[in-house]
């Protein structure tokens, strides 16, 4: 009788769990194509346009502010990956720079945007500017670069540092022409990954980058506020083009701008997350190869 | 590879100059090396440090206690360098812990379910699809989540509820529950796989059902794993800003009940310091929220280690 009242709680609980998965794959689909579909779905060809009525202008700033934000993240980061894995001896400084690259990644992104309004900002006397924003991004990206440096550093086998240290190497140049090519495929899966997430940064933004832009894309002198390539001028992201539709409504269109510009976000996020995922499946079928 | 390393040795023991070259290069390397790690720990330091000296003023130069600021629900800061007004920021606090609260009770239910499932009960499926769907979902970015609340939860709360308005704890529970679930999911999954299976192997020999297996031994098991998941989504929830603010109508008043708009710390800064005055009393109070908040996250930091500490203690018995 016992038997038989534990086998259809077992059937019932597994049943339970089939409901629940299915209902989130169901629901994380529809989700993504929901923003997908509305987004696209109601744009009009103007809104695509490098202008003040489209959202071209926001998605070069938010590309720009990326790729400024992992030039400066990406060396630092992988050099303080390189410190932890190879350099760092066990004790209670290494304990305790664990905890401060733990505390970094754990910090609310707004916390991290005011300490940048305030470091970057008003420090400097400055305007909202996209390389702010660039630095702030940076600084939320550190910690996961870092990390993924380490982990790939300590994954690859022994024998690589010690056949090149064996033949009269010195550390650095084990690091660098043994080593950081052989974690490369790695390190790059985590850079793809911290790139994804500053996309859609938008907390960190708010008071760094600013919430205008204005870009002639005739001037190319990097000195003019209007050059679309001059980091110290403001530059709204998509994100911030997100957040600000959310009550002032600028214009007739700005739901459907604001829906356009979730809709391409969640196409850059998810190619990147599924690029970053492809390739760490085939980092994984490798190191299966050769064990 | 190793080729040019030995070749750079060879080339080092012929040439006196480049000797020196050679030295110099391994000097600025250590040195680089070393300041990237040390960057590290000055960056999360110095973030306190600015927080303190901004977020300190409320208690020292506008001489205001710690206790009404956490405890008093009167909020009423100077927008000037006299101060003279009232900080009470417990509206804020209480906005939210009780929106994290409910994302919490949402979304811990079904994490636990998802991550038993794609461990336990279907693990090829699970790892094929939902385990990178949910991967891939933690990427989303949360004014993309706040857009979607704001344009679709909303509007559905409203007409459902039948309210003046959808704004409320209940939207920006939700909105965070979802946020959060995709990173509670992955790491309690990953706790779940930990057990080794000699233990699942032990109940099943002695003739227990799948669900009796799970439920008393892998998730008991997986317990430390799984909190260390739930705290980090929680950590999450609490320092999101513009998802909750979006949905969650900041309107300063206590919440009556889960359907009542209010407002907490993070939507508080977001919206309100860029008009407060720089260095005056409400711009102060402000920083205090975001100290309050920096406080809170060493806080949850501290917990995973002291349940991960309680944990191998257990493991070791």
């Amino acid at each position: 009788m016992r038997n038989k009242v534990n086998l259809a709680k077992d059937k019932f609980m597994t049943g339970v769990f089939y409901a629940v998965a299915g209902f989130f794959l169901l629901l994380l689909f529809a989700f993504a194509g929901y923003v997908i579909i509305k987004g696209f779905g109601g744009a009009k060809l103007y809104m695509f346009s490098f202008t003040r009525s489209g959202i071209g202008n926001q998605f070069f700033n938010t590309v720009y502010l990326v790729f400024l934000s992992l030039v400066i993240s990406v060396p630092i980061g992988i050099m303080a990956g390189i410190y932890m894995a190879e350099y760092a001896k066990e004790g209670k400084i290494t304990k305790f720079l664990r905890i401060c690259i733990e505390t970094l990644s754990s910090l609310p992104s707004i916390v991290v945007g005011l300490f940048g309004y305030l470091v970057f900002i008003v420090a400097t006397h400055q305007q909202w500017n996209l390389f702010s924003g660039a630095l702030a991004v940076a600084i939320l990206s550190l910690p996961l670069i870092a990390t993924t440096t380490e982990d790939a550093f300590r994954s690859l086998p022994d024998s690589y540092k010690k056949g090149s240290i064996g033949m009269g190497a010195t550390l650095r140049q084990t690091i660098i022409t043994v080593l950081l090519p052989a974690a490369a495929p790695r390190i790059i899966t985590g850079v793809i990954l911290a790139a994804g997430r500053g996309f859609g940064e938008a907390a960190a933004l708010l008071y760094t980058a600013g919430m205008s832009t204005d870009i002639n894309w005739s001037s190319w002198n990097l000195a003019s506020p209007t050059c679309a390539l001059n980091p110290f001028r403001p530059g709204e992201t998509l994100a911030l083009n997100i957040w600000a539709s959310r009550t002032e409504a600028l214009g007739a269109d700005a739901t459907q701008i604001a829906n356009l510009s979730s809709a391409v976000l969640m196409v850059m996020v998810l190619a990147f997350s599924l690029l970053a995922h492809v390739l760490e499946h085939r980092i994984r079928r490798n190191m299966g190869e050769k064990a | 590879m190793t080729d040019t390393a030995a070749g750079a040795v060879n080339r080092k023991n012929t040439a006196t100059a480049e000797q020196m070259d050679f030295k110099t290069k391994e000097g600025i390397w250590k040195v680089l090396v070393i300041a990237c790690g040390l960057l590290m720990i000055i960056l999360p330091l110095a973030i306190g440090a600015f927080l303190i000296y901004r977020g300190g003023a409320t208690f020292t130069k506008y001489g205001h206690s710690v206790l009404k600021f956490l405890f008093s629900s009167n909020w009423n800061p100077a927008d000037d360098m006299n101060g003279g007004g009232h900080v009470g920021a417990a509206v804020y606090i209480v906005g939210s812990l009780v929106t994290c609260g409910l994302a919490l009770l949402i979304s811990v239910p079904f994490s636990m379910a998802a991550a038993i499932f794609m461990t336990e009960i279907a693990p090829k499926t699970g790892n094929k699809i939902l385990r990178p769907a949910v991967e891939i979902f933690v990427g989303i970015p949360s004014v993309v989540y706040g857009w979607i609340g704001l344009t679709i939860l909303v509007p559905f709360i409203r007409k459902i509820f039948n309210l003046n308005q959808g704004f409320s704890v209940l939207a920006a529970g939700i909105v965070l529950a979802v946020m959060i679930f995709p990173s509670i999911t992955t790491l309690s999954a990953d706790a779940i796989r930990s057990v080794p299976i000699s233990a699942r192997k032990a109940a099943y020999g002695l003739g227990a059902t799948r669900w009796q297996v799970i439920s008393g031994i892998v998730v008991p098991a997986a317990q430390p794993g799984i909190l260390t998941g739930i705290i980090l989504g929680l950590a999450r929830a609490f320092g999101e800003a513009l998802a909750v603010a979006m949905v969650i109508g900041k309107t300063r008043s206590l919440p009556k009940s889960i359907l009542s708009p209010t407002t907490n710390l993070t939507s508080a800064i977001a919206s309100d310091m860029g008009g407060a005055m720089e260095g005056g009393e409400y711009n102060a109070a402000l920083w205090s929220m975001a100290l309050l908040l920096f406080i809170i996250s060493l806080l949850f930091i501290f917990l995973v280690h002291f349940v991960a500490m309680k944990g191998a203690e257990r493991n070791k018995k």
